[in-house]
């Protein structure tokens, strides 16, 4: 098998963590198959100053193209970069991290490079000398094991399903000249940024979602309380209930329709847990669920449950987390 | 201005998931199917594109069996002109798919073309960008309002953390998302006129799969909800296990 390729997503001269976990999980496979992992960096000028955070999470090779049309993302300039990188090297898969970037993005590498493409893949290996990918169908009823038979696999990982680790690569660095038009035909107009320090809800490593047991959109102010004290890798979510019903932006939805977050921990407060909301959360590693009836079927999926009434509840736990936090 | 809108028939999310003994697949038998729930916005979306500009036209697509019919027929109702079948295997292969739509949709020449963001059943929010990227299309994904003007479609997308408004020129893809388009109920005037307009049946040779399913599995059991006791206690046992047991504070 050839090198693995993580392309890397990044803010503000920093790494997502997603791309953290990712080049974690890509460098232990692509220890285990002996060859070597590089990293994909695209921006402005001044984006491949990221480089030693990568290395630390295990890039061997650091690839860095950088022009002014990139500086905005694009699916066409971009994709033509990646596609040329690709292109220039030999490699068996191409992780993308699933953010809205990367799913934009992935589909049209695929697309382009004619090859197969497995997105949201929670697990990765190698059987019978092929790579071999697990996705989940039917939002997250079943699990499905996929071997690709078209080369380089294209592939996207959500956020919080791997963890970050550090281990250290070869970090070299290389710059690729890039010789781009600036797009036509396509032009991003605004940006608007809701709430804060943009955590959304599906990086969030902690989800505090509310429904319709939270009875009017003041009570969010207990949310938001029980959020803050889980520190900043905390993000509120929502049922559709709440959405549809104007109290929350959809942005917050979780489930079917709306959002699907796999979080280490996911508070469902006044959330019946109706099908299409479990399709959004199934995954998240570890479900508290506080509701006032023992019958709710949220019950069904979660490890820890409390019977109460959310308003009476909410404090309390906040006050317990805030102290607990305190102690240290 | 023509107009193309995909939509895919999925198991209903209500429907119990059953998998055949071997894990080689999933047994179909009582399985009830409904139009994916971001194609019906899509659908939506081509609709009220089409209330913008008299003389446009809306095509329903689909690749799919016999039965998909019903899903083309109930689109037809909603107020789409015409409907084309392209009666082949479904395929969790996306590129597989995208091919095949391409293809038909090249002899269309359309303007703008709708896709939901994602299928209800396989999840993988690839076929609108793969069709873009085989027609060579502006491209614009995770839609939850736009507005055409002239040749000019101005689009809202939703990304990490808020929004972003684009400006794209026409021939564009556009897949959508939860957002302005709610669906419109059938009325009977429409399901009345439904039966007039013409659905196309074509049979379509869907390129092999390079995804090759190796087995389906359930995800594991959770233990099963451990519900701490009433009252205040309660919350500090909730706190000191999320802790201690859990370590996920
Ligand atoms: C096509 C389709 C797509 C959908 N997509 C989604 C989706 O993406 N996401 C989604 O969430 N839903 C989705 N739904 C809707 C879903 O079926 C449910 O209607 C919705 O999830 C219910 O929201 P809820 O749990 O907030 O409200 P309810 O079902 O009304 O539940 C409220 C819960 O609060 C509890 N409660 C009441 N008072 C209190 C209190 N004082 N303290 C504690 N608990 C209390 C009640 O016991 C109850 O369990 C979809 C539906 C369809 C048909
Ligand atoms: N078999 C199909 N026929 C028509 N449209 C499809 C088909 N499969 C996927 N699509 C369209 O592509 C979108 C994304 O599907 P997917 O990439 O499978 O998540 C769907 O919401 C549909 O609009």
């Amino acid at each position: 098998m050839s090198n693995l390729m993580v392309f890397v997503d990044h803010r503000d001269g920093s790494v997502s963590n997603v791309t953290r976990e990712i080049l974690s999980a890509a460098s232990s496979l692509a220890k285990e198959l002996g060859v070597a992992l590089h990293a994909l960096v695209l921006g402005d000028s001044g984006a491949g100053d990221c480089s030693g955070q990568l290395a630390e999470y295990g890039a061997d090779k650091i690839l860095v193209a950088e022009h002014p049309a990139l500086s905005t993302y694009l699916s066409e300039s971009h994709g033509e970069v990646v596609v040329s990188a690709v292109e220039s090297g030999d490699y068996s898969a191409i992780i993308f991290p699933a953010t809205a970037k990367g799913k934009d993005l992935a589909p049209r590498v695929a697309a382009s490079l004619d090859t197969a493409m497995a997105s949201d893949v929670s697990h990765l290996e190698i059987a019978e000398e092929n790579l071999e990918a697990t996705r989940a169908l039917y939002g997250g009823k079943v699990l499905v094991r996929l071997r690709f038979t078209a080369f380089p696999a294209v592939i996207t990982i959500r956020p919080n399903v791997f963890s970050a680790k550090k281990t250290s690569g070869i970090g070299q660095v290389t710059n690729i000249d890039v010789t781009l038009p600036m797009p036509e035909g396509y032009k991003v107009k605004e940006i608007e940024t809701l709430g804060r320090k943009n955590l959304d809800v599906s990086e969030a490593h902690t989800v505090v979602s509310g429904g319709r047991g939270l009875k009017d959109p003041a009570n969010w102010r207990l949310l938001e309380d029980l959020r803050d004290s889980l520190g900043l890798e905390a993000a509120l979510g929502a049922s559709r209930a709440v959405v549809d019903a104007g109290w929350r932006p959809h942005g917050e939805q979780v489930g079917q329709t709306g959002k699907t977050v796999a979080p280490r921990l996911y508070f469902a407060v006044g959330i019946s847990g109706a099908v299409q909301h479990l399709a959004g959360m199934r995954t998240a590693q570890i479900i508290v669920a506080i509701n006032k009836d023992a019958d709710a079927p949220i019950f069904g999926v979660a490890d820890y449950g409390v019977v109460g009434d959310a308003m009476e509840i909410l404090p309390v736990l906040t006050e317990k987390i805030a102290e607990l936090n305190s102690e240290e | 201005m023509e107009i193309i809108a995909c939509i895919k028939r999925v198991p209903d999310t209500e429907t119990r998931i059953k998998l055949l003994e071997d894990g080689s697949g999933v047994n179909p038998e009582g399985i009830k199917y409904i139009t994916s729930p971001y194609d019906e916005f899509a659908l939506e979306a081509a609709l009220r594109a089409k209330e913008t500009e008299e003389s446009s036209t809306v095509t329903v697509m689909t690749l799919g069996n016999d039965e998909a019919q019903e899903n083309l027929r109930n689109a037809l109702a909603l107020g789409a002109d015409e409907a084309t079948l392209l009666n082949g295997d479904v395929t969790m292969d996306g590129l597989a798919t995208a091919k095949v739509l391409a293809q038909e949709m090249k002899s269309k020449s359309p303007d703008l073309v709708l896709f939901g963001v994602k299928a209800g059943d396989d999840d993988q929010q690839q076929v609108g960008p793969m069709v873009a990227t085989l027609l060579d299309y502006r491209c614009v994904t995770n839609v939850t309002n736009f507005e055409v003007q002239e040749s000019i479609v101005t689009c809202k997308r939703q990304i990490e953390g808020g929004n972003e408004v684009v400006e794209v020129t026409l021939p564009a893809v556009i897949t959508v998302t939860k957002g302005e388009f709610e669906p419109r109920f059938p009325s009977l005037k429409g399901i009345m006129a439904s039966k007039k307009k013409t659905l196309v049946t074509k049979d379509v040779q869907v390129p092999e799969s390079h995804l090759v399913v190796t087995g389906m599995e359930y995800p594991p059991e959770r233990d099963g909800v451990y519900i701490v006791e009433e009252g205040l206690e309660g919350v500090s046992e909730l706190v000191r296990l999320l802790r201690e047991e859990a370590k996920v504070l």
